[in-house]
C-alpha cells in the first residue's frame, strides 16, 4: 500500500514536471503566430472568399478569431497569384464583408461577376478582405497584413462611423494585435496611444499552452470548419427574417460625443486614412465613401439614419472629399447610390440588389482609373 | 460452535473495504440519478423522473423476488434511499441550495413523502401480489416495455408531456416530446427487464436491495451504459476490494483514452458531422461523403469515449464493466461488426430476444433460412426501435437486418465454393481488406437513416452521395 502510494506520488510529480516543462517551452518559443500560417485551406479545403468571422459557429460554420496569420491563411488570397491575374483587394467594414449576403452577392462577388480586365489584358480578381468592424485602424491593420499578397489595386470603402478617433482602438481584433498596431502608430506617427490600456500584451503565463488554449482551439476549429465551408459554401448564417434598419429616428443631433454645429477634423482619424494610403505605397487605392440609408421616416430632417445626424455626415463628406483631393488619390462618393429600400438590418448593410448597384458604380470608376 | 475458517487480516480488511466501497457506490449512484437528470420545461419533472427511476427499480426488485420478511439491512437501505430523496426535497427550503442537486426547485416535502409512501406500498404489493411469480414478471416486463414505447414514440411522448403539463397547470399547447428527457432510462429499463427475465429463468442470484439499486443505477454507466448483467455485476460487488495501483492506473488510462475520444475526436467531428441542417446544404458527391464519414466516426468516438470513461471510473472501484466496443469499424463483415458494436446491447438482445425466438421457431419446424431471416430482421428491428420509434430507425434496423441476412447467406455460399487455401495468404488479406471497406461503407450508409429525422431528407442525402438527380 505504502509502495503504491509512493509510486502514485512519483508518477504525479513526473506528469506535473512534464506539464510545466512543456508549457514553459511553449511560452518561450511562442509558436502560435507560426501555427497560424499552417492551414488546410487552399490545400485540402477551398480558400474562404471572405475573412473568418461569426458569432454563431454552429450555424455559420465560421468563427471570429484574432490571429491574422490564421485568418489570412484561410482566405483564397493566400493562394499563389496567377500570372494572368490583376489582383484587387477590397478592405472595409461589414458592408464590404457582406452582412446577410451570400458570397456571390457581396461587393467582391458582384465585381468579379463583371469579368473585368486590366489594360494589359489580365483578368481582374477582387478579394473580399472586409471585416465586420467599423474602424479605420482595423482597416489599416488588415491592409498592412494584406500587402504581402501582391495587390495591383486596393478598393477601400469607408463611412463616417469608422472615423471617430476615440473608437479606433476599441475593438478586440485591434486590441489583440497590439504589436502590429504599435508598429503602425510608430511608422506613420499616428495619434493613437501606443500604451493604450486596452491593448492585450500576454504575460509569460498567458503565452503558455494553458494560456493560449483559446487561440489554439480557435485555430483548430477554423481548420475543422474548412470541411463544412468546402462541403456547403456556407460561411454566414442568414436568417429568414430580421429586424429592418431603423427608419423612424430620434431627434438627437449627437454623433458620438460630437455636437453641432461644427465637426472637428481632429476628432476624426484622417491620420489613419493617410496611413492606409501610405501602406499601399505605389499600389493604386480607390477610396469609396460607401452608401448609407437615407431615411424618409420620422425626424429624418435631423438624421439620415440611426448612425448619422445630417449636420455631421454632410460635413464629413465635405472633409473627406477635400482630404482625398489633397492626397491626389482616386475617390468615389457613392453615399446616395443605393435607395432606402435596398438596405437590410443596418444603415450600411445592403441587399443583393443594393450590392449590385454599388458594384456598378465602383466598376465604372475602376474602368476610369484604367484609362 | 461453528466450523468457519477464520479470515486472514488482509482478507478481512479487503471485505471491510468492499463494504465501505459498496455503501459509497450505493449512495453516490442514488444521488447521481438526480444529478445527471437535465432540466425539463415541465415543472419539477427533473425531480420526478429520477424519483420514478428509483421507485420503479424498487418495485422491480420486489417483483423479481426481493425478500420476505424484510431484513434489517434492507430496511436500512430503503431508509437511506428515502432519506436521500427527502434531503433533496428539503433543499427546496434552503434558497441558495435549492437547485444544487436537481436542476430546478424540488417539490414540497409533503408531496414527496406521499409519493414515497405510494412507492413503498407498490413495492410491498409487488412482493405479495396475488398470482404466480411468472405472471408478476410478465406484468412488470410489459409495463416497462410500455413505458419505453411511450418514451420512444413521439406522439405518445407528446401526449404524456401534455398530461404532465396539465397536472402542473402549464400550457398544454406547448407540449413537446422534447419535454421528457429521461436520462439513461433506456439502459435502466433493459437492466430491469433483463433482471426480471433472469429471475424467471432462475439465473438471477438473490440480491439485496442495495446491490440491486447499485447495479441498475450504477453511476458510471448511468448515462450510456454498458448494459451489464446482474449476475456478473454482483460478483464484483461481493468480491473483496482493496485499492490497488494496477486497477487505478488502468482506470486512469481508460478515462484518459475515453476523454480524448469523446472531448477531442468526437466533439471535433461533431462540428462537421452530417446533421439535419447541413444535409440540406451539402454539395453532392465527395463533400457529402465527408460529412457522412465524419458522422460515422463521431458516433463511434462519442459512444466509445463515454464507455471508456465509464469503464475507467468503475475500475477505480474494482468493478470491471463489460466492454462495449472492439474496433467495430475494422471488422471484415457485418456479423463481426455487430459482435463488436455496442456489445452489451447486442448481447442483451441476443439473450432475451434472438435466442428465445430462434428456439421457438425451431420448435415449429420452420426452415433454417426462414429462421435466420425472421430472427435477424426482427432482432435488428428491435435494436432500431430501442433508439426511437420512427420510420428512419425502423429502416435503419431493416438495413442491418437485411445486411446480416445477406452476409449470412453469402458466407454460407462462399464457404462451400470459394474457400481460399492457406498458402494464398495475400489473397486472404486482400479479401479481408475489401471486407472491411465494404462493411464500413455499408454501416456508414446505414447511419444516413440514423442521423436524419425524416425519410425524405435521408433519400435526398443518398441522392447527393451517389450524384443522382
Amino acid at each position: 500500500m505504502i509502495r503504491d502510494r509512493r509510486t502514485v506520488i512519483g508518477m504525479l510529480l513526473r506528469v506535473a514536471g512534464l506539464f510545466v516543462a512543456l508549457n514553459a517551452a511553449f511560452a518561450l518559443v511562442n509558436p502560435v503566430p507560426a501555427l497560424g500560417n499552417l492551414s488546410l485551406y487552399n490545400v485540402v479545403f477551398p480558400g474562404r472568399l471572405r475573412l473568418p468571422y461569426g458569432d454563431d459557429p454552429a450555424r455559420a460554420y465560421n468563427l471570429s478569431l484574432f490571429d491574422l496569420n490564421a485568418m489570412f491563411a484561410s482566405h483564397a488570397v493566400a493562394w499563389a497569384k496567377p500570372a494572368d491575374e490583376y489582383r484587387v483587394l477590397l478592405i472595409g467594414d461589414s458592408s464590404t464583408w457582406g452582412w446577410f449576403l451570400d458570397n456571390e452577392d457581396t461587393l467582391a462577388g458582384r465585381l468579379n461577376a463583371k469579368q473585368m480586365r486590366a489594360p494589359d489584358g489580365r483578368k481582374l480578381r477582387v478579394y473580399n478582405l472586409g471585416y465586420p468592424i467599423m474602424s479605420l485602424m482595423k482597416d489599416a491593420l488588415m491592409l498592412d497584413h494584406a500587402m504581402q499578397y501582391q495587390p495591383d489595386m486596393i478598393v477601400w470603402p469607408v463611412t463616417l462611423e469608422s472615423f471617430p478617433s476615440a473608437k479606433q482602438l476599441s475593438h478586440p481584433i485591434v486590441q489583440n494585435n497590439a504589436p502590429a498596431i504599435r508598429s503602425l502608430i510608430a511608422r506613420y506617427s499616428l495619434r493613437a496611444d501606443p500604451n493604450d490600456p486596452t491593448f492585450v500584451d500576454p504575460t509569460l503565463l498567458q503565452r503558455t499552452i494553458a494560456g493560449q488554449r483559446r487561440a489554439l482551439a480557435d485555430w483548430f476549429r477554423l481548420q475543422v470548419f474548412g470541411a463544412l465551408w468546402g462541403a456547403t459554401g456556407v460561411d454566414q448564417y442568414i436568417p429568414e427574417e430580421y429586424e429592418p434598419a431603423q427608419r423612424d429616428l430620434e431627434a438627437d443631433e449627437h454623433f458620438h460625443a460630437m455636437k453641432p454645429p461644427a465637426l472637428n477634423e481632429g476628432d476624426l482619424a484622417f491620420d489613419v486614412l493617410d496611413a492606409g494610403l501610405a501602406i499601399a505605397g505605389d499600389v493604386p487605392v480607390l477610396v469609396v465613401n460607401e452608401p448609407i440609408l437615407i431615411s424618409a421616416g420620422q425626424n429624418s430632417d435631423v438624421r439620415y439614419n440611426f448612425f448619422y445626424p445630417r449636420w455631421a455626415y454632410d460635413q464629413y463628406r465635405r472633409m473627406l472629399t477635400d482630404h482625398m483631393a489633397q492626397s491626389g488619390r482616386p475617390f468615389l462618393d457613392v453615399w446616395d447610390v443605393v435607395p432606402e429600400r435596398e438596405f437590410t438590418n443596418s444603415a450600411v448593410h445592403v441587399t443583393p440588389k443594393g450590392s449590385a448597384m454599388l458594384a456598378d458604380s465602383i466598376a465604372l470608376e475602376i474602368q476610369r482609373m484604367f484609362q | 460452535m461453528t466450523n468457519e475458517i477464520p479470515l486472514s487480516t488482509p482478507r478481512r480488511l479487503a471485505l471491510s473495504q468492499a463494504h465501505l466501497r459498496n455503501s459509497a457506490l450505493f449512495i453516490v449512484s442514488v444521488l447521481a440519478v438526480f444529478l445527471v437528470q437535465p432540466a425539463t420545461p415541465i415543472r419539477q419533472l427533473d425531480f420526478w423522473l429520477p424519483f420514478a427511476t428509483l421507485g420503479i427499480t424498487l418495485i422491480v426488485w420486489a417483483g423479481a423476488g426481493g425478500e420476505w420478511p424484510l431484513k434489517r439491512g434492507t430496511l436500512a437501505d430503503a431508509a437511506v434511499i428515502a432519506g436521500i430523496v427527502l434531503m433533496i426535497a428539503a433543499l427546496r427550503y434552503i434558497d441558495p441550495l435549492s437547485a444544487i442537486i436537481t436542476r430546478s426547485r424540488p417539490p414540497d416535502i409533503l408531496t414527496v413523502s406521499l409519493a414515497l409512501g405510494v412507492v413503498a406500498a407498490l413495492a410491498l404489493a409487488s412482493l405479495h401480489s396475488i398470482g404466480p411469480k411468472p405472471a408478476r414478471t410478465v406484468i412488470l416486463v410489459v409495463l416497462l416495455i410500455a413505458l419505453l414505447v411511450i418514451l420512444k414514440w413521439e406522439p405518445l411522448t407528446r401526449n404524456l408531456s401534455a398530461g404532465l403539463r396539465a397536472l402542473q397547470s402549464q400550457s398544454v399547447a406547448s407540449a413537446s416530446a422534447f419535454d421528457i428527457r429521461w436520462l439513461g432510462f433506456s439502459y435502466i429499463a433493459f437492466r430491469l427487464i433483463g433482471s426480471l427475465r433472469d429471475r424467471a429463468a432462475g439465473k438471477l442470484p438473490a440480491m439485496t436491495l442495495r446491490e440491486f439499486i447499485t447495479f441498475v443505477v450504477f453511476f458510471p454507466a448511468l448515462i450510456s451504459g454498458p448494459i451489464d448483467r446482474a449476475d456478473r455485476f454482483v460478483k464484483d460487488l461481493r468480491a473483496p476490494f482493496a485499492f490497488n495501483l494496477a486497477d487505478a492506473t488502468e482506470g486512469a488510462r481508460r478515462i484518459a483514452i475515453g476523454a480524448f475520444k469523446k472531448f477531442v475526436l468526437a466533439d471535433s467531428l461533431a462540428l462537421i458531422a452530417l446533421n439535419e441542417v447541413n444535409a440540406r446544404q451539402v454539395f453532392p458527391g465527395g463533400w457529402a461523403w465527408l460529412l457522412l464519414y465524419a458522422f460515422t466516426l463521431r458516433i463511434f468516438f462519442d459512444f466509445a469515449g463515454y464507455t471508456d470513461i465509464a469503464l475507467g471510473v468503475a475500475r477505480f472501484f474494482g468493478i470491471k464493466l463489460p466492454e462495449n466496443f472492439r474496433n467495430p469499424y475494422l471488422k471484415p463483415n457485418l456479423t463481426q461488426f455487430w459482435n463488436s458494436w455496442h456489445i452489451s446491447l447486442t448481447q442483451w438482445i441476443r439473450a432475451y430476444y434472438f435466442n428465445p425466438l430462434t428456439r421457438a421457431l425451431r420448435q415449429r419446424n420452420v426452415s433454417m433460412v426462414a429462421i435466420i431471416f425472421v430472427s435477424q430482421i426482427t432482432t435488428m428491428l428491435v435494436i432500431g426501435l430501442w433508439h426511437g420509434i420512427t420510420p428512419n430507425f425502423v429502416i435503419w434496423g431493416l438495413w442491418h437486418g437485411v445486411g446480416l441476412f445477406v452476409h449470412n447467406r453469402w458466407s454460407d455460399f462462399v464457404k462451400s465454393r470459394l474457400a481460399i487455401p492457406p498458402e494464398r495468404a495475400n489473397l486472404q488479406r486482400a479479401m479481408n481488406i475489401a471486407g472491411i471497406v465494404i462493411t464500413f461503407n455499408f454501416v456508414a450508409l446505414g447511419w444516413v437513416w440514423f442521423a436524419l429525422p425524416t425519410t425524405t431528407l435521408a433519400l435526398t442525402v443518398f441522392q447527393k452521395l451517389f450524384g443522382i438527380g
